[in-house]
């Protein structure tokens, strides 16, 4: 760790001013800065303090959506009524990842940019294009028990490792940005990037730019959704395969479905694959096998994380029973 | 017996102090002028050090001194033979010369005014290495040769096994696993110029020990190192025998004259403090069609560092825990490239029960056999190992309440064929045992003329309980309340005490507080001859019950207290000292704890999810002195037991030696919910030989079996059976698709 200077922003448009300043890095909740900071992953030379944004409610949108301010907790998202109702495979995301303490600092801008729990980024002593372009992977031969099996790449294999953005993606949330240039709105599903040749790029974030809010679009009613994760133990694990479902049945079939996949992407993972499979579909075993197959079908095994493949798949499979059992 | 505190539960008298922090553990120390040391450790997992760059680092703000093998000042290889307490944990002095054994080995350390100056600049200080492909893996290591370092034998076991009619021939292993208490190891060293002597604040688990060892590796005489280790977050084992860490520090402080603080990060628990060794075991069992053992052989290979041996005996088991007339255990080191293994709770016979119980379900599995009853035909009624007879053994009650309490009659044996709505239960069983010991210890308890007492040693409290056991043998001896006794524990300059570990330190200080107690009474009764209410009695007619003296016949009422007798002849306090160790009574006998687990787990097969769902311990632990502490202990041990069979695994990268899984969020733990409720019974009957309670001692031995009742579980529920632990999804994968083909 090195010493850095600190700033605290009090309103957006002079914390966009400062967070553009070589080596500043925004801190929120710091539970993923602060971690890298002392492995010396990060090496910010300042930090920018957003905690004093006013960017912490939720608050209902006039087409009946949901806009969740970036500084809101994850515990508070997670345990908001509207949340709980509407979007329950959101507070269901939420509450099945890290602790509670982490919870209470993490917020939702945050969550969205948390880095990869790869060994060997988090170890300076290692090749990692994603930490230092250009070094090799040092997991392509490693231990990779943890790693993607869907958008790899020969130069990166890293999981994006939340929770809370799978239920994003399946809620298709909108990520709302500003920047010197002024505002803009990104689905989620335009926001992360595949590693390919350049991991080291995550997502379409400017340099600078700070997220300010993420929008959620309202559900047609009716709408039900699930988020079923697998992991070794049962609590404070990241995900080894995670599924978010958020489904609309009409006369015993599937009118609307979208399926995202944790644990096993490199980003954030939408199937839309798996859900042409199911689209006016019934709901039963069979299709569901067949829309894990879609999801799976691109998925390269490495040496320890092959297992992933069929684990993602029934996860898939009881994620979708349970989201479209009537209950 | 009814109104002794003894057994009663008690809460700690430490508790109060440690949560609301009034606790002083070792780095809770401050010293004026203190400065920290900050290690740099090796990223390569064998091979030499080739140059060492500290120019950058030694010019940044706050660096008072960069040591390492080039400057570092003379340290000694600690004998190991002088005094019963003095082992290290690695043998070789920190920075000897510019070899590199293990990843994770201190190569340098960086001394600075603050913290973060020492980490800033031990991140600036460049290592050059020459590298060799280390070694990590049993299978991938030079394999021993010579005579075996643990041997057991009786009979002829490799003729037992031909002639058996049935045979199973397995082999099971066990990982490294690394204790991680939650307070990391850390050492404050003074050294007081003017008097020559060193003070290290330490998080030890035997601080004479520490203190002699010390000694040698500084090279200073045993009076000039006091070791003060007052609380301890806890050891596992891991705290056992000082580390190199502790070394440094001392030098630092003595190089620098000024205190010197020196922490293990949580990254380097993993590698320079010791770790289970990991094992493997070849187990081969003959018996005759109606399960009665004709041979048991149990051929272990295990990993130690390429600096000291360090044995694991997993063969001690394989000779007493059944009734065999066959009997072969041999047991080997295999050197790698880790640091040094050193004992975690409950050494040798834990990863020993995980294979010797699981073959024994294997056996019970292939002649369709209950696993108690197969247990119970084996059932040895003397250690037919040291041929001694047992000071006290009811395993057979433990099984057999066990299997009451647990509901074990209703248990269908056939493979997945117990539901509980979606979910499919298994229910494992496993044997428990463990030795109880006793050594060397004396304790001085003073009897105040405040009405108060006070009682010391030179061992100390790890957080099992071992204050609160102190002031309850002093309060049932004297009668004084136990609120009303100090103990002081965890400094060299009292009088010496055994290590907190191998589950014998509560057997061992018993005898010396209870004999320096009645010392102490006796003390009083003799001055109350000369109080004028008894004066010309003779003390043997007086006697000393909740604190008051009186005569025998007469009642604790008709007395005074016994700190009007001190004060009446102006004694600040009477004394009682005494040291006690082990008898000549208990070389005849083979002393042992023994007790059952009971487990259940349920099963989804379809999303492949394993979880324990219930969990019962019947423990013959020998009399508990507390009942509160006691099952604390055997409910923690079921915890890592939970730890150890699903998840505990300690994971090297094979291309550098290193343990990518060093923290808290990747190394695996039982979190709370992994654990069910769990429940706990001591068949509560006292040791006759061991001291005058008969307490065994019962800090380990909750561990064994616990992973082989899970195995056990997980087989019967899935039909996957898992002889590597831990058990892991891909593994219970691997095996059910096995089946359904
Ligand atoms: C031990 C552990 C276990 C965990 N387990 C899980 C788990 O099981 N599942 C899971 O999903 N997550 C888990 N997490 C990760 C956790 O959810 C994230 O660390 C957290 O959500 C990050 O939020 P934060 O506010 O603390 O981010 P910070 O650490 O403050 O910031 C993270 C990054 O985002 C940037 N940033 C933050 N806010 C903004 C903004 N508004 N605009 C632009 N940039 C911004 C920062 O500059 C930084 O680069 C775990 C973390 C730990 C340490
Ligand atoms: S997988 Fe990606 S993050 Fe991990 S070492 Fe390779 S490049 Fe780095």
């Amino acid at each position: 760790m090195q010493a850095f200077h600190y700033e605290k922003a009090s309103e957006v448009t002079s914390a966009v001013n400062s967070a553009g300043t070589p080596g500043v890095k925004i801190i929120a909740g710091g539970t993923t800065l602060v971690d890298l900071m002392k492995l010396n992953v990060e090496r910010p030379t300042g930090l920018l303090d957003i905690n004093g944004l006013p960017l912490d409610q939720i608050e209902k949108t006039p087409d009946g959506g949901l806009k969740i301010g970036a500084m809101v907790h994850n515990s508070d998202l997670a345990h908001n009524a509207l949340v709980k109702q509407q979007y329950a495979v959101l507070s269901q995301a939420l509450l099945s990842g890290a602790s509670p303490q982490l919870r209470n600092m993490a917020t939702t801008g945050g969550n969205l940019l948390q880095r990869t729990r790869c060994y060997y980024f988090r170890d300076t002593n290692y090749a990692c294009n994603k930490r230092k372009p250009g070094s090799g992977c040092a997991a392509i031969d490693g231990f990779n028990r943890m790693h993607a099996v869907l958008g790899t790449s020969e130069h990166c294999i890293a999981t994006h490792p939340s929770d809370m953005c799978i239920a994003m993606m399946a809620l298709e949330a909108v990520i709302h940005l500003r920047g010197q240039q002024g505002e803009r709105t990104v689905p989620i599903n335009d926001f992360y990037f595949v590693p390919g040749t350049t991991p080291q790029r995550e997502n379409v974030l400017a340099p600078g730019e700070l997220i300010t809010y993420v929008t959620l679009p309202p559900l047609p009613s009716g709408t039900r959704s699930y988020y079923l994760k697998r992991r070794d133990r049962a609590s404070y694990e990241f995900a080894l395969a995670s599924a978010a479902v958020v489904a609309l049945l009409q006369g015993g079939r599937i009118e609307r479905v979208r399926i995202a996949l944790g644990g096993v992407g490199t980003k954030p993972w939408r199937s839309v694959e798996a859900e042409h499979v199911l689209q006016k579909q019934q709901p039963d075993e069979k299709h569901f096998h067949a829309a894990a197959e879609a999801a799976l079908r691109g998925a390269r095994p490495l040496h320890d994380n092959a297992f992933k493949v069929e684990l993602a798949k029934r996860t898939l499979v009881r994620a979708l029973k349970t989201a479209t059992s009537n209950v | 017996m009814s109104d002794s505190v003894i057994g009663q539960p008690f809460t700690r008298i430490d508790g109060k102090w440690k949560v609301t922090g009034r606790a002083k553990y070792g780095v809770d120390y401050y010293f004026d002028r203190l400065v920290y040391g900050v290690g740099v450790a090796s990223t390569i997992g064998n091979g030499r050090v080739g140059g060492i760059d500290a120019a950058e680092a030694e010019k940044m703000p706050g660096v008072l001194a960069i040591l390492h093998h080039g400057n570092i000042e003379h340290l000694y290889h600690p004998a190991n033979q002088f005094e019963d307490q003095s082992r290290p944990g690695e043998s070789r002095p920190p920075f000897e010369d510019d070899r590199v054994y293990y990843y994770g080995q201190f190569v340098a350390l960086v001394i600075a005014e603050t913290f973060e100056q020492a980490l800033d600049a031990a991140s600036h200080v460049r290592v050059d290495y020459e590298a060799k492909p280390p070694v990590v893996r049993l299978d991938r290591a030079a394999q021993p040769t010579g005579e075996p370092q643990a041997h057991q034998a009786r009979g002829d076991a490799e003729s037992g096994f031909q002639q058996a009619p049935v045979k199973l021939d397995v082999t099971y292993v066990t990982p490294v696993e690394t204790h991680n208490p939650m307070e990391m190891h850390a050492t404050i060293a003074v050294w007081d110029k003017a008097k020559q002597k060193y003070t290290l604040y330490e998080t030890s688990q035997g601080v004479v020990n520490h203190r002699n060892v010390a000694s040698q590796v500084l090279g200073v005489p045993m009076e000039s190192v006091e070791v003060i280790s007052r609380f301890i977050g806890s050891g596992f084992g891991c705290k056992l025998f000082p580390w190199p860490h502790s070394w440094l520090a001392a030098i630092g402080s003595r190089h620098l004259e000024r205190p010197v603080k020196v922490s293990v990060p949580r990254t380097l628990m993993f590698t320079t403090v010791g770790h289970r060794p990991t094992i493997e075991q070849h187990v081969r069992l003959g018996a005759t069609q109606d399960g009665k053992l004709l041979a048991t052989i149990n051929e272990v290979r295990q990993s130690t560092s390429f600096i000291d041996a360090y044995l694991e005996d997993c063969v001690d088991p394989t000779s007493m825990l059944y009734s065999c007339p066959n009997v072969k255990g041999t047991q080997r080191e295999i050197r790698m490239n880790t640091g040094t293994p050193t004992p975690m709770r409950g050494p040798g016979r834990t990863p020993s029960l995980f294979a010797l119980e699981s073959a024994m379900d294997e056996l019970a599995v292939k002649l369709n056999l209950d696993p108690i009853d197969v247990r119970l035909r084996n059932y040895a009624d003397k250690d037919e190992g040291s041929g001694k007879p047992w000071s006290s053994k009811r395993l057979r009650e433990a099984y057999q309440m066990g299997a009451e309490r647990f509901g074990w009659k209703r248990r269908n044996p056939k493979v997945g064929s117990m539901r509980k709505g979606d979910e499919i239960l298994g229910w494992g069983m496993a044997t428990m045992t463990w030795p109880g010991h006793r050594q060397e210890a004396e304790v001085h308890v003073r009897l105040l003329a405040d009405g108060t007492a006070r009682a010391s040693c030179a061992t100390q409290d790890i957080g099992t309980g071992t204050y609160t056991i102190f002031a309850e043998v002093v309060s049932d001896r004297t009668g004084i309340p136990v609120d009303k006794i100090q103990v002081v524990l965890g400094d060299t300059s009292l009088p010496p005490g055994p290590t907190s570990g191998g589950s014998f330190t509560t057997a061992t200080v018993i005898p010396a507080i209870y004999q320096a107690s009645d010392k102490a009474v006796n003390a009083v009764l003799k001055a109350a001859a000369k109080y004028q209410g008894f004066s010309g009695a003779d003390p043997k007619s007086l006697k000393m019950t909740q604190g008051r003296v009186h005569p025998q016949d007469k009642p604790p009422s008709s007395g005074v207290p016994f700190q009007e007798i001190l004060q009446s002849q102006n004694l600040v306090g009477l004394d009682g000292k005494v040291k006690t160790g082990p008898t000549d009574e208990m070389k005849k006998y083979s002393i042992h704890s023994f007790g059952a687990h009971f487990c259940e787990v349920a099963w989804d097969p379809e999303i492949l999810r394993l979880r324990v769902s219930r969990w019962l311990s019947v423990v013959d632990g020998g009399r508990m002195m507390n009942a509160k502490t006691a099952r604390n202990q055997i409910l923690g041990a079921v915890v890592m037991g939970i730890g150890m069979g699903m998840l505990e695994e300690t994971v090297y990268d094979t291309r550098t030696g290193h343990p990518i899984n060093n923290n808290f969020a990747d190394y695996m733990v039982a979190v709370n919910a992994d654990v069910p409720e769990l429940e706990c019974i001591f068949l509560d009957y006292p040791d006759p030989v061991l001291n005058e309670y008969g307490a065994r001692g019962i800090g380990e031995i909750g561990l064994t079996g616990c992973a082989s009742a899970l195995t056990m579980a997980t087989y019967h529920a899935t039909g996957v059976r898992i002889r590597e632990l831990p058990i892991r999804i891909e593994k219970l994968m691997a095996g059910s698709v096995k089946e359904e083909n």
